[in-house]
């Protein structure tokens, strides 16, 4: 193989690992969300609708408004409500979590299409976005500079520099919901509330404002899920732009054991099953035939059953997990 | 449970309920500058009134009835079964796959009674599965059946865009199936027996649900399987001391639930498609969850939810005609704040109430 050829594959290599990067950077923020508030004891299966809402939220204000910016706190602010919705119901009421979340679902489902059509009058779509009422891609201070030298240069420009907003966002999440959960004050609770609620209790933490926290902070990521949908990655709202990247986030999440970084490692395996099918459509492979997407798109969620049934690995989750605290008086 | 009267907590309680998310769905129509009342009295009509209304309302009842059914007899052990979806989209294979095969060769009163079975054991098969999961793998049902839902959507699109795609057809749909092997309308029965009828697509499935929901009734409480099924919800280990197999119970308990979502695509296929189409189960799997919570995982409670989401779903496409601004995604809407208030919020109202219904020092 000469030089150009080789070259070429090592271009085509990052093309396609910068386009799992993308694909899994909702996938990273959802799995964040779920896993900070599944390791505070609350299940959380709305991170599809929450997702969703925000998707919208921030598709609408950015085109009324003509800032992405006043789109993103609007995201923000209606994935929080939801999540504190999801909390009013599970913490103070002790409701059934699961429940909760497929109302969650199912409100965002139907409620985006609704107010869609009573904003905008386009069978529940946002105007497509201008350029400006979007996040548009950063470049990196030296990709122009660099991506003449060779290996190194397209690393830098295709892979690193040239994400929107959120991609880099997703990325911060990790290190710092890892850093929170291990390293702070506040994320020892967190994880003592999702094991064994009645010991924070008796250490006079409240267990309710903990959960309340955790959240809260699954809304805000999933908010910003969202704000990646509709105006970093597209370019408006669609219905259903979600697509069920929320259920996919929650099988990355427990693919990971709840732990943020194979969390991390699970959301960019999916990310790169996903551009991979999207490359393959169509695709004649040596001895298989026509490459077989369906299947490829399959896997997430086949890995996951495998994994769950503790074929190979076992995924643990917190033990206070779905499990109502009631305070003893 | 709750110690108040029994009409307030099977009546009142359920009530209160509802009418809050009624409410509030009124507000958001009120907000988008619409009258509640009227939007409310367009749905009536259309659920109701209209000519072919009631049709149109006990054909989706049928699919609500089924899924509904299927979620409370999971919930009886206990079990979250939110995979009523993939369930009815692998039951209809089953379905559709029988009717391709036999439909030439074999009368209908064969191969329905074969299609039908075909949607109860592979519906029953595909819920199986993660029944035996939980049982014996110790893995969450809730998130296998979700994983099984996505699972059955990928089969279901690269069965219906490859082996069972309509010859010289790109959309994703099956061939007809013949007309021995399809379900009589009821309109056609009413008019073969003198009555005039409009028609719609509710057909015999419609009664095959009631004969479900009369068997499930019975199952539950009228058999030594239905008392072990709800001893294991009550309590797994004193299920277990009682000497009840609980893992055999769970995989039968899904197995059952699986079975009568699965017939939901025979109200579908066989009923009032005559074909299987991508996403032919259109969330109905899901509705099936707000049906169960909202009767109480009871067979006469689950036919009045699955009655009022049936003139939700017709009302709802009536409203597309009158409104510009309301669509049947309302619907939707309604369906997500009923779910919250008569599921995850349901005994919001309770303290209240027992400060009404229980004065005094408790």
């Amino acid at each position: 193989m000469d030089w150009a050829a080789l070259s070429e594959l090592w271009i085509d290599t990052l093309r396609i690992l910068d386009g799992s990067f993308r694909l899994a950077t909702p996938l990273i923020l959802c799995a964040m969300a779920g896993l900070v508030s599944e390791r505070s004891g609350v299940i959380d299966i709305g991170l599809e609708g929450k997702m969703l809402a925000a998707a919208f939220a921030a598709a609408a204000v950015a085109s009324l408004s003509g800032s992405p910016w006043a789109g993103l706190v609007a995201a923000l602010g209606v994935s929080a409500a939801l999540a504190l919705v999801h909390g009013f119901a599970c913490i103070t009421h002790r409701g059934e979590q699961i429940i909760s979340g497929v109302a969650i679902n199912i409100l965002a489902s139907g409620g985006t299409v609704v107010a869609g059509i009573a904003l905008f009058r386009q069978g529940g779509q946002s105007p497509p976005l201008m350029a400006d009422e979007r996040f548009r891609p950063i470049a990196l201070p030296g990709a122009e500079a660099l991506s003449g030298i060779p290996v190194i240069g397209p690393f830098y420009a295709e892979l690193v520099s040239g994400h929107t907003l959120p991609v880099y966002l997703a990325l911060i999440a990790v290190p710092l919901v890892a850093w929170m959960l291990a390293r702070t004050t506040f994320g020892l609770r967190l994880r003592a509330t999702g094991e064994m609620p009645l010991a924070v209790d008796s250490a006079g933490v409240s267990v309710v404002l903990i959960r309340y926290r955790a959240v809260l902070i699954a809304g805000l990521l999933c908010g910003l899920a969202g704000v990646f949908l509709s105006t970093a990655h597209g370019a408006g709202f669609v219905r259903e732009m979600s697509a069920g990247k929320g259920y996919i986030a929650l099988a990355a999440m427990i693919f990971g054991k709840w732990r943020p970084w194979p969390v991390l490692g699970a959301c960019l395996l999916f990310g790169f099953l996903e551009t991979a099918a999207a490359r393959l459509q169509g695709v004649q492979l040596p001895l298989i035939g026509e490459a077989p997407v369906e299947l490829i798109l399959m896997l997430p969620y086949v890995a996951t059953v495998v994994l769950l049934a503790g074929f190979f690995g076992r995924a643990i989750p917190p033990k206070a997990l779905g499990v109502p605290y009631r305070k003893e008086r | 449970m709750t110690g108040l009267p029994k009409w307030v907590d099977l009546g009142l309680l359920p009530l209160m309920n509802l009418a809050l998310a009624f409410l509030i769905a009124g507000g958001v129509v009120a907000i988008i500058g619409e009258s509640p009342v009227e939007a409310l009295s367009v749905m009536l009509k259309g659920a109701f009134v209209y000519d072919g209304g009631l049709g149109y309302t006990l054909y989706y009842t049928t699919n609500f009835l089924f899924t509904g059914l299927a979620v409370s007899v999971a919930f009886h052990a206990m079990l979250f079964n939110i995979g009523g979806e993939g369930q009815a989209a692998i039951g209809g294979l089953g379905a559709i796959l029988v009717c391709l095969a036999l439909d030439a060769v074999m009368p209908g009163l064969i191969v329905i009674p074969l299609a039908i079975a075909a949607a109860a054991v592979f519906g029953g098969a595909w819920a199986v599965v993660p029944g035996w999961l939980q049982a014996y793998r110790g893995s969450h049902i809730v998130i296998t059946t979700i994983m099984f839902n996505f699972i059955a959507a990928g089969v279901l699109v690269s069965l219906l865009s490859g082996p069972l795609m309509r010859a010289g057809q790109s959309s994703p749909q099956s061939r007809d199936i013949a007309e021995a092997a399809q379900l009589p309308f009821i309109h056609d029965i009413a008019r073969a027996l003198g009555f005039p009828a409009t028609s719609t697509p509710l057909n015999l499935s419609f009664v095959l649900a009631l004969i479900a929901a009369v068997g499930v009734w019975v199952l539950i409480w009228r058999t030594r399987w239905g008392y072990a099924l709800r001893a294991v919800g009550q309590s797994e280990p004193a299920a277990q001391y009682a000497g009840i197999r609980v893992p055999r119970t769970v995989v039968a308990a899904m197995a059952i639930s699986g079975a009568l979502a699965g017939c939901m695509a025979v109200n579908e296929i066989l009923g009032a498609q005559h074909k299987m189409v991508l996403n032919f189960t259109a969330g109905y799997g899901f509705t099936g969850i707000a049906v169960a919570l909202m009767g109480r995982n009871h067979p006469v409670g689950i036919f009045l939810a699955a009655l009022l989401f049936g003139a939700l779903y017709q009302g709802g496409a009536e409203l597309d005609f009158e409104f510009q601004t309301i669509t049947r995604e309302m619907v939707l809407l309604i369906q997500g704040l009923i779910i919250l208030f008569s599921g995850a919020l349901s005994l919001m109202f309770v303290p209240a109430l027992q400060r009404v219904f229980r004065p005094g020092p408790a």
